[in-house]
């Protein structure tokens, strides 16, 4: 059973598209996660990824970020074949992502969290850093500066010497998107940015999502449940189900096609994401 | 009313500090290894105890002076505990806990069977410049090599302290200590701080087996400083520096206390069980220690 493939990507030429995973599947014993599944993800776009729960959209994000080695197909990232990469590795290309379930550093403070965010551009390595003191904090001057623009730009200003986990959730999942954008990623995925948000939360968030496509031109795909947010935000929808893709086109195709109705209504799941905390 | 003898028990505890932090400097191995890669290493003592036939040695055999035999003993225990990351413990990595435990075991009896067939089963000096007539302070009486080893140990604890609060290095060694995976999404190398980790646990190793060797001679049974770590560890939380530091002292005061009340009216041998008796006693209390992250678990 051959997906249905509507990619739907026919006009951009080979440059245009940032990132492009071709019939990558990912088994876990005799379950298929994900089944040939095929995304190409224009640079400066933001490419929301749907499905029901299980659908294996966490996955397919897990095989991008290099935390899955897909069992078949291949990914390529700005012209490198990074399927088979490692999460530094993927990282050190301009990848960055959010989780699922936030995962800060929680004894640390807001700043030391998304201060390591900057590693990848830190060029001093372990030894050196020992050796010329100097130099190294120097450059941690440098990367200080970009951090604290960060910090602006999400308004984090009075939480600088807060640890994380003293934080209220909304505001974890900003201080989470902070460390992700200090690695300056081309491409950033986040895995449900607004999960179990409140409505108040979700604007605030969605609105520097969009900032940060729109100041940086960073392509972004995100893996979202509230349809409302998909169809604000995004340029292009694809939708998984059971580990295919279904259907992928603009957010106004996508909420008439009757194959993603169906995928969603079959599982008794609409709208707004009311299942949570399901395993990654 | 209890009348004690106040300048014996000032004495008793002093003591039990100076030797306490000097515990702590043990312990502060094992809290490396722990804090960085999960893995408990229950070689410790013996890690100590090669440290100081590598220093022994190299004064005797080779006729360096102290300082250079430490520093022979610094370097070749960050070699060989490189090393024994890179061959041994790396192809561990996300095996089970239990599986790196045994392999610590196991080292930790090789290391004491390789020593003995090296450096023979006698008991070796390594001489430190350090006199042995008392120090009186006020009311105390203390032995000179207890001051300097109590001195080196918590300058050390305080720099390795200040590395993991302050430091870029140390602040990505606690964050692959938080969690590898997100580390690995940072772009930090995961391997290198383990390596790393192993690397400073050899310093303080060695630093331990120049200063515990010096004091009580190096031989096999060296290897039983490694032992109080676990009342230490317990006591202070296994994944805390503050928490070597007290706990040490915890257990220093302690066994001196005994050593000094207890001893002499049961003829002796307390010493050695009852920080275990505490140990045994906060971990029906609190079983992450004083000191440690209370584990918050996500079922």
């Amino acid at each position: 059973m051959a997906p249905a493939e509507r990619t739907g990507t026919e006009d951009a030429s080979e440059d245009d598209i940032l990132l492009a995973a071709t019939a990558v599947s990912k088994r876990f014993g005799g379950v298929t996660a994900v089944e040939e599944v095929s995304i190409a993800v224009k640079r400066g776009s933001v490419t929301a990824i749907i499905g029901p729960n299980g659908a294996g959209k966490t996955s397919f994000v897990n095989m991008v970020s290099g935390f899955y080695r897909p069992d078949s197909g291949v990914i390529r990232f700005a012209g490198t074949d990074t399927t088979r990469f490692r999460p530094a590795e993927i990282a050190a290309l301009g990848i960055a992502r959010t989780f699922q379930n936030i995962a800060l550093f929680g004894g640390m403070t807001v700043l030391d969290n998304i201060m390591l965010g900057r590693h990848v551009h830190m060029k001093s390595g372990i030894l050196s850093s020992f050796v010329y003191w100097g130099l190294a904090q120097k450059e941690e001057v440098a990367h200080r500066a970009r951090v604290e623009e960060l910090i602006d730009f999400l308004e984090l200003q009075d939480l600088r010497k807060q640890p994380t986990s003293a934080l209220a959730y909304g505001l974890r999942k900003r201080v989470e998107l902070g460390r992700a954008l200090a690695l300056d990623p081309k491409l950033l995925l986040l895995d449900e940015p607004m999960g179990g948000m409140n409505q108040e939360e979700k604007e605030d968030m969605a609105g520097y999502i969009l900032d940060v496509n729109e100041q940086w031109g960073t392509t972004i795909i995100l893996i979202e449940h509230d349809m409302a947010v998909v169809m604000d935000i995004s340029d292009r929808v694809a939708v998984l189900d059971r580990g295919r893709k279904i259907a992928e086109g603009t957010p106004s195709e996508m909420q008439s096609n009757p194959d993603v109705i169906r995928a969603y209504l079959g599982t008794g799941e609409r709208g707004a994401g009311e299942k949570r905390g399901h395993a990654a | 009313m209890l009348d004690l003898p106040w300048r014996f028990v000032a004495i008793l505890f002093a003591n039990g500090v100076l030797v306490g932090s000097m515990y702590a400097l043990i312990a502060l191995g094992f809290v490396l290894i722990y804090k960085a890669t999960d893995a408990i290493n229950f070689a410790q003592g013996e890690f100590v105890m090669f440290a100081g036939f590598l220093a022994a040695g190299a004064t005797h055999e080779a006729g360096f002076p102290w300082w250079i035999s430490a520093l022979l003993s610094v370097a070749g225990m960050i070699v060989f505990a490189f090393g024994l990351e890179r061959i041994v413990l790396r192809p561990l990595i996300g095996r089970p806990v239990l599986a790196v435990i045994m392999a610590t075991l196991g080292l930790g009896f090789v290391l004491r069977g390789v020593a003995t067939m090296a450096f023979g089963g006698g008991t070796q000096t390594i001489p430190l410049p350090v006199s042995n007539a008392p120090v009186f302070i006020g009311p105390l009486i203390l032995p000179p090599i207890e001051l300097v080893g109590a001195g080196v140990s918590l300058a050390f604890l305080g720099v390795f302290g200040w590395f993991f609060l302050k430091s870029r290095v140390g602040v990505a060694m606690r964050a692959v200590a938080d969690s590898q995976q997100v580390a690995m999404a940072m772009g930090i190398n995961v391997r290198r701080y383990f390596a790393l980790a192993w690397a400073m646990a050899g310093v303080v190793s060695a630093l331990g087996g120049v200063l515990w060797g010096g004091m009580l001679g190096v031989d096999n049974q060296l290897a039983l400083v490694g032992l109080k770590v676990f009342p230490v560890m317990i006591l202070g939380g296994l994944d805390s520096i503050v928490g070597a530091v007290v706990g040490g002292i915890i257990v220093g005061v302690v066994e001196s206390l005994s050593a000094g009340f207890l001893d002499p009216l049961v003829g002796g041998g307390t010493k050695d069980f009852v920080p275990y008796l505490l140990m045994i006693a906060v971990l029906m209390v609190r079983p992450e220690g004083i000191f440690g992250r209370r584990r918050i678990e996500r079922i």
